[in-house]
């Protein structure tokens, strides 16, 4: 017992060294992910798909599809893997972390950056390096797929709106016969500079455990 | 959709007469609310029957004769008639400010308006008139401070707002209460020790000296907004320093009624204490719940108003200012009241009232605010001039060093504790210009004008001390703060409006937290946010939102809005020449459209080759018939309105801005073509540069004459593909060809256009950009035109460059 007590912290440590994750956080995301994978090793999409907070979430399945993304687990691999142990889990939730007082320029640049990557990722499904206007209207639709026909019919619209608004902001000046791809990270990057990402993106991990934890548990 | 088509006129008539007689009604509460306190303000008042008795002589004068032709009778229009008066003032003042080039840039308005106010009281002052007390507290309180804070509330950015609610709040709650006991408490013992000579500072108890100091140190919401519209700061810092300021107003209200309760006393017990903190929650939660009440009502009442248009913006303002009234009844926090009021009401309201109103409602609350805070500023110059002052050097000095010196500790002592807990630390500059933002102003003359002189021997220095300590912040705090803030680097307001891919990326970003928060299985921030969004859409919005549009989600309200600003923008541009300036490019549809056969592109282009003179033509035609459409829908109607083509409900409206929609784009297109851009894409840099130069979507460069002439030949293609990769330089080295090359081409030509040849070999040489800057200016259109027939083109320059290329 005491020696596998030791080797779980080392290798929390090895994982809080990864992710940048405190072993508090670590822990309670342990539990976390204990309870949603029925104590098994690894988790899968019906695991996830069964939260039941996550029922009313328009872009669900976004959500899910990016947690097994292996672009989204520091790996060179492309592709999706259809089952995801607790490291990879932890790996794609330290994309919600926020910053510290710590950090430095470089570091949240680096950050915000990591965190672009990560939404641009659930937005190019097919890894080509652009958002296409097919694949920007799937996320507009997805976004507004909670509000029935008005939305899926606007949301052609409104997707056609904005990638006109990004060719137009990117590249001022085309012939009609040019042909704006799509969105490249670059301009993903620049769209997106007003937003503040790398403050903006992030959740609240708990740090000291379980009371909270328990409750939240229950609840779900 | 059904109340919607029923605004059409015969519906409406049967109902419209009952509707009318409540309207009349409310509209005589808010004239009574709103002149009774006027008159009340300013009548009761010695120079007016002063006034009076000088008009009296030459009435009688009058009298005697047989039929007065002419007759003066000041004394019947006299309060009108000043208060029209200083608000002409106020507003030339105003006006005149920034017609002087430099100064607004140097000095605040405020300060301004101030040093105005003072003139103005030392004018009536040198002219032997008793200064009217202008800055009445009821005047204030009842008419100059709602429009302000409800325009604060109305267009109170909600989102920041709420994201930093708990560092506002402690600012507001913990940072007010202990300037007060620290300055209160400090400035008591300081009165204290004073061995050496008597004075009247002894004789002041802790009680007066506490109250002082709540009334001294709220930080003032006019002159905060008044400094801090000047310097665009960024927004975070901004709805810190202007959060706390509208926030500190129930603690400040407590304070003083529990000070003001008990100085008479002379003693607080610890009930006292106890009942002044559940005072201040019931003064602030009440203040905050009467708001939200008559935020609510107005929401309500706004969707039942598709058939009276014209009243809908007030119904607005009187529901705040009975929300603000009701909450003043109570001794509640009005200010709360109002900000309630106006951030409860105004997503609802905007989607019930037609696109007029929300016009008239912004204007109307940006101009009586703007009005009253420039009364304000100007009373208080007269009131110095005016008060009674007692001038205290110990008492000033110590107040204006302790209200800084508990201010710059409240915020380093308050922001160390908010900062463990913020993710976006607030950093050393952020404190120091929350500390340096700190203005005092025209509430806080106003509290101390309250005062009962029975009660407080020493209001006349309390006052004094007031005075200086608001005219030290404003003044050289205001004035110095736009350098401060430069010099430091603080991060500005950055001025772009929102687009709708931020728009996506921000609803996406809020579902994604909200998804991540779940599945991590802890409910945070984004969590609650999502149930609560989800509530609103479910049942409230429903029952405030008349119509279609209650159901529409944020992202394509959104959208629709921005549209329609856009097929706004066209019809007000006429469909002018300046029109795709509201997308400052060439860029349309068909460049991101996936999938498109290539074949379809020659035959499209060479349809539209307009020459410049028909392309004004179409315009002209267009732009006409678009305003015969507006000007046969405007006839006079009191009660309607003008019929406008976007107001006749929400379909309707949305067919015509279909139709603008189309129009634009079909105008956009036919520019288009017209304008096809530069050739070889520039670099980014030259791309900006023009972009800086102008809008160059107006003009016609050469190139688009080309493309058009050039269109079938298939160079023309393969050139523009390779577009991205070719740098600018190619086609300054080809320049020395380029002229040759053109000649021999264009040599039969030549003869008969010579100059028009000399021309060209000119334009050829630069860079593109630099040629679209040369032709764009002057009306050569019949020199180009010539020339687009004969230039072959930058294809065949090109053609000829490769040798030329390593």
């Amino acid at each position: 017992m005491g020696a596998s007590q030791t080797r779980t912290v080392h290798k929390y440590q090895d994982l809080a060294d990864k992710t940048g994750f405190s072993l508090e956080q670590i822990k309670n995301l342990y539990q976390r992910f204990q309870h949603l994978s029925g104590n098994e090793e690894t988790i899968s999409r019906d695991n996830l798909e069964s939260i039941p907070a996550l029922a009313n979430n328009p872009i669900r399945k976004q959500i899910i599809a990016a947690f097994f993304d292996k672009r989204n687990q520091h790996q060179d691999e492309v592709g999706s893997c259809n089952e995801i142990g607790f490291e990879q889990f932890l790996m794609v939730m330290s994309h919600f972390r926020p910053p510290n007082a710590k950090t430095t320029e470089e570091e949240k640049e680096a950050m915000r950056k990591e965190k672009l990557r990560f939404l641009f990722n659930m937005h190019d499904t097919n890894n080509d390096g652009t958002i296409t206007l097919v694949e920007y209207r799937k996320v507009v639709e997805e976004l507004l797929s909670n509000s029935g026909d008005i939305g899926q019919e606007a949301a052609k619209a409104i997707a056609d709106a904005a990638m006109l608004e990004v060719a137009s902001t990117n590249v001022p000046h085309m012939g009609p016969e040019d042909f704006y791809a799509g969105i490249t990270f670059e301009h993903f990057e620049q769209i997106l500079e007003g937003l503040e990402m790398e403050s903006r993106m992030h959740i609240r991990f708990l740090d000291v455990n379980t009371a909270t934890m328990r409750c939240g548990k229950s609840q779900s | 959709m059904p109340s919607r088509t029923g605004s059409h006129r015969p519906a409406g008539i049967g109902k419209s007469l009952s509707e009318r007689g409540l309207l009349l009604l409310i509209v005589l509460v808010l004239l009574e609310g709103s002149v009774l306190p006027l008159g009340a303000a300013s009548s009761p008042d010695i120079s007016h029957k002063e006034d009076l008795d000088k008009h009296k002589v030459p009435e009688e004068n009058y009298t005697k004769k047989a039929f007065p032709v002419l007759d003066l009778d000041y004394h019947h229009v006299h309060t009108p008639f000043e208060v029209s008066l200083w608000v002409l003032l106020a507003s030339l003042m105003k006006l005149g400010f920034h017609l002087i080039p430099r100064l607004s840039g140097i000095v605040p308005e405020s300060c301004l308006l101030i040093t105005v106010g003072l003139l103005v009281g030392g004018l009536i002052k040198l002219a032997g008139e008793k200064v009217p007390p202008v800055l009445d507290s009821k005047l204030f309180f009842l008419c100059l401070l709602p429009p302000i804070i409800l325009d604060a509330g109305y267009f109170l950015p909600i989102r920041p707002f709420m994201e930093n609610l708990g560092t506002i709040l402690m600012f507001a709650v913990v940072g007010t209460l202990w300037n007060a006991f620290f300055v209160g408490g400090l400035l008591y013992a300081v009165c204290q020790i004073q061995p050496a000579n008597p004075s009247i500072l002894h004789n002041i108890e802790l009680l007066p000296c506490l109250l002082f100091g709540s009334i001294v140190s709220a930080v003032d919401p006019v002159a905060v907004l008044a400094v801090f519209e000047e310097i665009h700061i960024n927004e975070l810092l901004h709805i810190l320093v202007f959060g706390e300021s509208l926030l500190n107003d129930a603690v400040t209200v407590v304070l003083y009624h529990l000070f003001e309760e008990y100085s008479g006393a002379g003693t607080v017990s610890v009930l006292d204490c106890v009942l002044g903190v559940i005072s201040f929650l019931v003064v602030s939660i009440g203040g905050v719940l009467v708001g939200a009440f008559y935020g609510i009502l107005t929401a309500f009442t706004s969707r039942f108003t598709s058939h009276t248009r014209v009243i809908e913006p007030l119904f607005v303002f009187v529901y705040s200012y009975m929300a603000y009234l009701s909450a003043e009844m109570f001794h509640l926090s009005g200010i709360m009241a109002l900000i309630a009021c106006g951030a409860v009401m105004r997503p609802y309201v905007e989607a019930n009232i037609s696109h007029k109103s929300h016009t008239t409602i912004k204007y109307f609350l940006k101009m009586w605010s703007s009005v009253s805070e420039t009364l304000i500023f100007i009373f208080l110059g007269v009131a110095t001039v005016d008060g009674p002052h007692a001038w205290d050097w110990t008492f000033v000095t110590v107040t204006v060093i302790l209200c800084l010196v508990s201010r710059v500790i409240g915020v380093i002592g308050l922001t160390y504790v908010i900062n463990k807990f913020r993710i976006v630390k607030l950093t050393t500059k952020d404190q120091f210009i929350v500390a340096y933002g700190g203005l005092r102003g025209a509430i806080a003359f106003s509290l101390g004008f309250l005062l009962d002189e029975n009660l407080f021997p020493m209001r006349k220095m309390f006052l004094t001390a007031i005075i200086t300590v608001i005219f030290f912040t404003v003044f050289v705090q205001g004035m110095t703060i736009k350098p401060l803030v430069e010099l430091l680097a603080v991060k500005k307001k950055q001025e772009a409006k929102r687009t709708i891919n931020e728009e996506i990326h921000t609803q996406f970003l809020d579902h994604l937290l909200t998804g991540i928060e779940d599945i991590c299985g802890h409910y945070g921030h984004h969590h609650w946010k999502d149930k609560l969004n989800r509530f609103n859409k479910k049942y409230v919005k429903k029952c405030l939102i008349a119509g279609e549009r209650s159901r529409e989600p944020q992202l394509i309200a959104f959208y629709h809005k921005m549209e329609f600003k856009q097929a706004i923008e066209l019809v007000e541009s006429g469909g002018g020449i300046k029109l795709p300036s509201a997308v400052p490019s060439t860029v349309s549809m068909q460049n991101i459209q996936p999938k498109k056969p290539p074949t379809a592109k020659p035959a499209e282009r060479v349809l539209p080759q307009l020459p410049k003179g028909r392309e004004e033509e179409i315009r002209k035609i267009l732009r006409s018939n678009l305003q015969r459409t507006r000007m046969r829908l405007r006839s006079y109607n009191r009660h309607t309105l003008v019929a406008d083509p976007f107001e006749d409900g929400f379909g309707d409206l949305l067919m015509k801005k279909q139709k603008m929609i189309e129009l634009e784009k079909k105008i956009h297109d036919m520019n288009n073509y017209l304008t096809v851009p530069a050739a070889p894409p520039d670099s980014p840099t030259m791309c900006r540069a023009r972009l800086a130069s102008g809008k160059d979507t107006d003009f016609k460069p050469a190139q688009q004459h080309k493309g058009n002439t050039i269109c079938p030949d298939p160079q023309a293609y393969s050139m523009k593909p390779t577009s991205d990769s070719v740098p600018t330089i190619h086609v300054d080295l080809a320049s020395p060809q380029s002229p040759d090359s053109v000649n021999v081409m264009d040599e039969f030509k030549r003869a008969s256009k010579k100059r028009d040849e000399e021309d060209q070999g000119l334009m050829m040489r630069p860079s593109t950009g630099l040629r679209h800057a040369g032709e764009a200016d002057g009306g050569k259109e019949q020199q180009k035109l010539t020339r687009c027939l004969s230039d072959p083109g930058p294809s065949a320059d090109e053609e000829e460059d490769e040798p030329f290329l390593p």
